[in-house]
């Protein structure tokens, strides 16, 4: 099945051949692959996907890869669960989680990117891949790397949490620390990008790379039983998230797989690094750059070379967006854990909060479906719960003394 | 003001395949003049049709966004680094 048609300019429709490029020589602006929907339209449909593998696979035919995959067979088809206690608290009646904590096999969605980028890898003939990170990105190409045998190297700002640096550093790849911002490294990495034959990921392969994340979206929309939820409330960071989501609905509907499309996408940022969600409510499409301050250091991200899309989306689906505090992060992931038993990371933290503050303010109604996008783990950063969980109960191993504590406990909660 | 401009890939055919060029400018704005006289055409892949910065590039002046200085009238001075950078994905 001849499912692609090369790459295309996003802003001036330039037609490109496949190949490691990202950026149309023209206009600079990005370059995207170019499906044959005819082609597809027919062969893809829901039985097609539902004989699928239970992994990110089942849609394959909506990802650029033409041969086999290389790596990941594994990857995506997380859980989607129904949040009644979250959804009781927010005074909601339909909340789900899709939790990309769980994702096989770092833990966060960025594994759904970098299967189909190192796959591309080497479909391309590339023995060396590379990243600039926030740290899920280090986690999974230094993982998928080390399975498919090729050579690694991460570009991470030197501040990044331990957690990350340790999930990355066991894989074996060379890891670059930059003593500057993720904005620093990236703009390093292009130029690093532009003088070695490496496949960069999120430079050179960005193309690629990025169609990964609509497996996020399809399996969201298969989950429901093929109906489109009334809200996705997505963390943003570099931007394409939000904006891959949208497509992947906007192609299930293309293909005829779903009737209708009313979903509103909604855009989470911190507010130490929020410049897509300042666009959706300044209601402007220049963004304007910012040099983050925020515990949410995997959305650290100041200047969003997809914040242009991911505003389009927000507007385009009648979605909003809004900003959260450092305190507000915290007490959004000790929400998700309380009510719904899930530990997610920072940026997990700023999609329970966003969604909250969007509910609350009435943008978001409480009687319609929520979808939360989770796309990261816990236990990549306890150091931001280091200083807010230290109740426990010591005691000596008696049953007297444990009858005590618990005596003290009631009758402070009493 | 003679400064070191880096040059990215997609830009490269019309600098002769040139990944860093000498150029001079009082600012970015005179240093575009200046690219342009070189190497007629790569204003336009530069700025839009009302002479702003296109969406997708980025401009550094010794590292730092020229949007965190005064934009296309940053001043430059001698020795300078100027890279022209296209914008990437996040991570």
């Amino acid at each position: 099945m001849e499912k692609l048609n090369g790459l295309r300019c996003r802003e001036c429709g330039r037609h490109y051949a496949a190949a490691p490029i990202h950026v149309c020589e023209f206009c600079f602006g990005p370059l995207e692959v170019d499906y044959r929907y005819d082609v597809l339209k027919g062969v893809v449909t829901r039985e097609s996907i539902a004989a699928g593998p239970p992994s990110m696979w089942r849609y394959k035919d909506l990802l650029p890869i033409e041969g086999d995959v290389a790596v990941g067979h594994h990857v995506g088809f997380t859980p989607l669960i129904r949040a009644q206690n979250l959804a009781d608290e927010l005074g909601c009646r339909e909340i789900w989680v899709k939790n990309d904590s769980v994702c096989h096999p770092t833990w966060s969605f960025k594994d759904r990117v970098v299967a189909v980028a190192v796959t591309k890898a080497r479909e391309f003939g590339f023995d060396t891949v590379a990243c600039a990170s926030t740290g899920n990105l280090a986690n999974s190409v230094a993982a998928h790397a080390a399975e498919g045998r090729l050579k690694s190297y991460i570009f991470i700002p030197a501040d990044l949490e331990q957690g990350k640096v340790l999930a990355t550093l066991v894989y074996n790849p060379t890891l670059v620390a930059v003593h500057g911002t993720y904005d620093e490294v990236n703009r390093l990495c292009s130029e690093i990008a532009d003088k070695y034959r490496w496949a960069f990921v999120n430079v050179n392969f960005r193309p690629y790379y990025s169609e990964g994340s609509k497996s996020h979206g399809f399996e969201i929309i298969e989950q429901l039983g093929w109906k489109t939820p009334g809200h996705i409330v997505v963390p943003c960071a570099g931007g394409s998230l939000i904006t891959k989501i949208w497509k992947a609905i906007k192609e299930l509907k293309t293909l005829g797989l779903i009737d209708g499309v009313s979903t509103k996408m909604h855009a989470a940022q911190a507010l130490g690094c929020g410049p897509i969600v300042t666009m959706i409510k300044n209601d402007t499409d220049v963004l304007v750059p910012v040099r983050p301050s925020t515990i949410a250091k995997s959305l650290a991200i100041g200047n969003p070379a997809d914040g242009y899309y991911a505003y389009k989306t927000a507007k385009e689906s009648g979605g909003f967006g809004e900003h959260a505090t450092d305190e507000e992060i915290v007490e959004g992931m000790l929400l998700l854990a309380r009510t719904e038993g899930i530990f997610t990371e920072t940026a997990g933290g700023v999609t329970v909060a966003a969604a909250k503050k969007l509910i609350e303010r009435g943008v978001i109604p409480r009687d319609e479906s929520i979808v939360l996008c989770i796309t990261g783990n816990g236990l990549k950063t306890p150091d931001s719960l280091q200083d807010r969980l230290d109740a426990h109960v010591k005691i000596k191993p008696s049953l007297s003394a444990f009858d005590r504590a618990l005596a003290d406990l009631k009758s402070q909660t009493s | 003001m003679p400064v070191l401009v880096r040059i990215p890939t997609p830009l490269r055919p019309l600098t002769k395949g040139s990944a860093e060029i000498q150029a001079k400018g009082e600012t970015v704005d005179s240093l575009i003049g200046d690219l342009e006289r070189q190497y007629p055409g790569l204003k336009d892949r530069l700025l839009d049709e009302a002479g702003e910065l296109r969406r997708f590039i980025n401009i550094y002046v010794n590292q730092e966004d020229i949007r965190f200085l005064q934009a296309k009238k940053t001043a430059l001075k001698d020795g300078d680094e100027v890279s022209i950078v296209p914008a990437i994905a996040g991570g």
